[in-house]
């Protein structure tokens, strides 16, 4: 198969506005005659279903949760990135997007990211309309603040629930377009299968969470608005939901998966402390504009942290990065704090955790200014720890958090199945192998208000004479049988193992050998241990009560069956990407003082994978970066 | 630690539930509550019994999917805080611990300890939002907001739709719920534009939806995890009522 991206020809700046201009366009009379079906109701989907609905799509949306207003981007808290250049601090959509890039490690496409800088300046336009309550300043304009990996203030945010505010926007635009009668919104469905008939995605199988009930739903096209599948890990930052059974349905269905081993470990979460943790809870990456990350010089040192004087700690970030300092990429400041807990000077009762400390930023500006900044994390951090950051330093380490690995798009972001769309954190199109902080909630709104809106109308055109498409079809009754099939083996088995106890085993796999550092043999090893599992699952797993009705642990077996053949993937893509890259370290690929060192003349690519089997090695496409208007360099932070 | 649990179960919406009782052994002081029927959860599975149901999803109290009245608390005791944000360290060892579903008739019990909050959505639906066509919006800077406008209606918006106010309320009230949206959206410029319908619409649709009236007995904000304060269904109020002189009816 060879890949076509469809980048535009012409000048960077050039390429979607003429992209745009010659997209074909369907009268307002002909789109009411085309079902969209759109999974997933986060801010990439619920953006894009209200935009398709304005536009006179007939959508239908479905969502695991129990309400639109529910999914996993309300978790997001720093903020969203945005080339206003309100500041006078020299911004503009060039240095956004060189960031980006940069922040990426020059493994993501130049056009996709100069789109996603260039269309964010309608993004806040939009948030500011719906009436999403931004930070401001006395004189009633917006406010900015930087962020990880950057030089700018061009964070645009909410007090700690940026994504929150920004999704109760979204929300708001979808329930408008349900009163309206032009979407019909389905809460507490799961997408089981996708339907292709004659090689075109048709639809979907999903099984109402509430009655057990699977259902049809057929449509001229969909759109997968998923999330990420970070909850592979087990414990992680994620919601308890988030999961990859979409995508990994739509991939088995033939649509490529790229970079599946680009993963951020976030750096700044509470650390773990027990075994029935269920999850990591995130410390907004903004905290590190104040906060002073350090660690004791003495190792195993087990004196309070306020009784370590100036001279005996190691603010590491600081020595190591002097120009970024404590504002360095997301993955430099995570594999750091591993390997000074590593060298065993980690905090806390694990040791598994580096200080986060506010006392200097308390002392020069007041308790006022930031507990105004930052009142709610510090709330949140003392509800859960049982202590007061405001006088004791936070514990932090590193969870993993985001996946910048997903399904392949083009430009179009249109996977390789014909039909099926991929917007938001399910595709892998704009981060590279490292996400730069407040982008995530940047890409769900660019993707879904002002991307999918317009490139899909144009796969669209020619399906003004298709007619509806009928659920009952063979295609349909086929995949239906297939779903139920499965079902009814998960429930069989009857073993002696709950799914949680297996997503666990799974996630420390996971984290032990394919998380911030990587390295030949350990992934081998990881293969065969995630084989093991994967095999085990199937004949010892335990899933009680029935498909009939609610049955939470049916859910998560689900999940995991498929998060297994997920994890056998991730460990390939790692396995096969022999270059250290943003997050993806792979420690036999690193310079004299530690850094990742990139390969760019074997693996300047996207490694996207076809499926071939449950149990048959995947198939390898590489799709080529080319650099037109910049030039990768080695990324510096120091 | 240990706790001797009763549970609401219920295997559906059409048939009779009750209280069960349930040991919990070996529980972490600092495990959440959730992470507590987590280890529930895995004891009733290795005894092939149904686990049981119950609404959670981002476990750090800002999704609003988790909520249960604990001993006739909504999400416990402890102020301020959600469901999975509250620690078994709240508790003492041995303690005996009710655990009962959201009530009120606009809430059907869904499986055990979930239910059907989806009265909540229909109710923004009636016009909880600013009417914005994507790609019709203005450069942003030209709708300047006075930052403490900006401020409070960021107090409103913080709600996150988890229904303890209306589980709390002796009346099952969605008052404080609707005020936090109508308020949200009327402090700002944005909202200024629908506020006189988007008030009437919102509180015709509670109390379409089976949700009762508002007697201000400010229950609803004690126990909001958000802080929602009364300030707002005053405002709520003082909305309604120029909507009503506004329009002449």
């Amino acid at each position: 198969m060879s890949l076509d991206a469809k980048i535009p020809d012409g000048p960077l700046a050039e390429k979607w506005s003429r992209h745009q201009a010659g997209l074909r366009l369907i009268s307002p009379a002909n789109k009411a005659k085309i079902d969209v079906l759109v999974v997933g109701a986060g801010l990439a989907g619920a953006s894009a279903a209200a935009s398709l609905a304005e536009l006179g799509y007939n959508v239908t949306c479905l969502c695991f949760q129990d309400s639109a207003r529910r999914a996993h981007s309300v978790a997001a808290q720093g903020g969203i990135n945005a080339a206003k250049g309100y500041q006078n601090d020299g911004d503009n959509v060039w240095r956004l997007f060189v960031d980006t890039l940069r922040g990426g490690d020059y493994r993501s496409r130049e056009a996709n990211v100069y789109r996603l800088a260039e269309l964010s300046l309608r993004v806040i336009d939009q948030a500011v309309a719906q009436g999403v309550p931004f930070a401001r300043e006395y004189g009633g304009l917006l406010a900015n603040r930087s962020f990880g990996g950057v030089q700018v203030e061009r964070t645009f945010y909410a007090r700690g629930q940026t994504g929150q505010q920004l999704l109760m926007g979204a929300y708001g635009a979808l329930l408008r377009q349900v009163e309206r009668g032009k979407v019909r919104m389905l809460p507490r469905r799961e997408m089981l299968d996708l339907v292709l008939v004659d090689g075109r995605a048709r639809g979907v199988i999903a099984r109402d969470l509430q009655t057990g009930r699977l259902e049809r739903h057929a449509g001229h096209a969909v759109v997968l608005a998923t999330g990420g599948y970070g909850t592979i890990y087990y414990l992680s930052t994620l919601a308890m939901g988030c999961n990859a059974s979409a995508v990994w349905k739509a991939h088995v269905r033939g649509a490529l998966f790229a970079n599946p081993s680009f993963t951020q470990i976030h750096p700044t979460c509470i650390p773990a402390t027990l075994e029935t943790q269920s999850k990591l809870t995130l410390m907004s990456e903004s905290l590190r504009n104040d906060g002073r990350i350090w660690a004791p010089r003495k190792s195993r040192d087990e004196r309070r942290p306020e009784d370590i004087p100036d001279d005996e700690r190691d603010y590491y970030l600081e020595r190591k990065y002097p120009s970024y300092g404590n504002l360095a990429p997301r993955d430099i400041a995570s594999r750091a704090a591993k390997e000074i807990c590593d060298a065993g000077h980690g905090v806390g009762p694990t040791g598994r955790g580096v200080y986060l400390d506010f006392a200097d930023a308390i002392a020069r500006q007041g308790q006022t200014v930031i507990r105004e900044r930052y009142g709610n994390l510090f709330d949140l951090y003392e509800k859960i720890t049982g202590t007061n950051p405001y006088e004791t330093p936070m514990r932090i380490y590193p969870a993993a958090h985001f996946t910048m690995g997903g399904l392949w798009v083009d430009y179009d972001l249109m996977t390789t199945v014909p039909g099926l769309f991929a917007i938001g954190e399910c595709n892998f199109a704009d981060h590279g192998a490292n996400r730069l902080g407040a982008n995530s909630l940047l890409q769900a709104c660019v993707d879904g208000y002002f991307i999918l809106p317009h490139t899909i109308t144009d796969y669209l055109a020619d399906d003004i004479r298709t007619g509806p498409v009928p659920a009952e079809q063979p295609p349909f009754e086929t995949a239906e049988r297939e779903v139920r099939e499965r079902i009814d083996r998960l429930l069989a088995i009857r073993g002696t193992t709950s799914p949680r106890r297996f997503h666990r085993d799974l996630g420390i796999t996971l984290w032990n050998h394919c998380g911030m550092m990587r390295n030949h043999a350990d992934l081998e090893r990881a293969l065969a241990d995630v084989r093991a599992l994967r095999e085990r699952f199937w004949r010892d797993v335990h899933v009680t009560g029935s498909a009939d009705g609610m049955n939470p642990e049916l859910e998560k077996a689900g999940r995991l069956a498929d998060f297994l053949e997920l994890g056998e993937l991730i460990v390939r893509d790692a396995i096969a990407r022999n270059e250290s890259c943003g997050a993806h370290f792979r420690e036999e690929h690193q310079t004299d003082d530690g850094e990742a060192r990139r390969d760019d003349t074997e693996f300047m690519h996207v490694a996207a994978w076809g499926h071939a089997g449950p149990d048959a090695a995947p198939q390898l496409h590489k799709e080529p970066l080319v650099f037109e208007s910049t030039t990768p360099t080695v990324r510096s932070y120091k | 630690m240990r706790f001797h649990l009763k549970i609401w179960r219920q295997a559906g919406p059409d048939v009779a539930g009750r209280m069960v009782d349930y040991d919990v052994e070996n529980v972490p002081g600092e495990a959440s509550f959730l992470e507590m029927l987590d280890v529930l959860n895995e004891t009733l599975v290795a005894r092939d019994e149904p686990a049981i149901a119950f609404d959670h999803d981002c476990r750090e109290g800002i999704c609003g999917t988790c909520g249960v009245m604990i001993n006739g608390r909504a999400h416990g005791s402890l102020r301020g805080v959600t469901t999975c944000q509250l620690h078994m360290r709240s508790f003492a060892d041995g303690d005996t611990i009710w655990i009962e579903p959201w009530r009120a008739d606009a809430f059907p019990v869904v499986c055990d300890l979930v239910v059907d909050r989806s009265a909540l959505d229909r109710i923004v639906q009636a016009g909880g939002y600013t009417s914005v066509h994507t790609g019709t919006a203005p450069e942003a800077n030209s709708i300047p907001v006075p930052r403490h406008a900006a401020e409070r209606a960021f107090d409103a918006a913080a709600c996150i739709g988890c229904g303890a106010c209306v589980a709390t309320c002796k009346n099952a009230s969605a008052m404080l719920f609707v005020a936090a949206k109508v308020s949200h959206l009327a402090l700002l410029p944005q909202g200024r534009v629908e506020a006189r319908d988007r008030v009437r619409t919102m509180i015709a649709r509670m109390e379409q939806e089976g949700f009762g009236g508002c007697s201000n007995t400010a229950a609803c904000s004690a126990e909001c995890p958000r802080d929602i304060s009364m300030e707002h269904i005053a405002r709520l109020n003082w909305e309604s009522i120029k909507a009503r002189i506004t329009s002449g009816s």
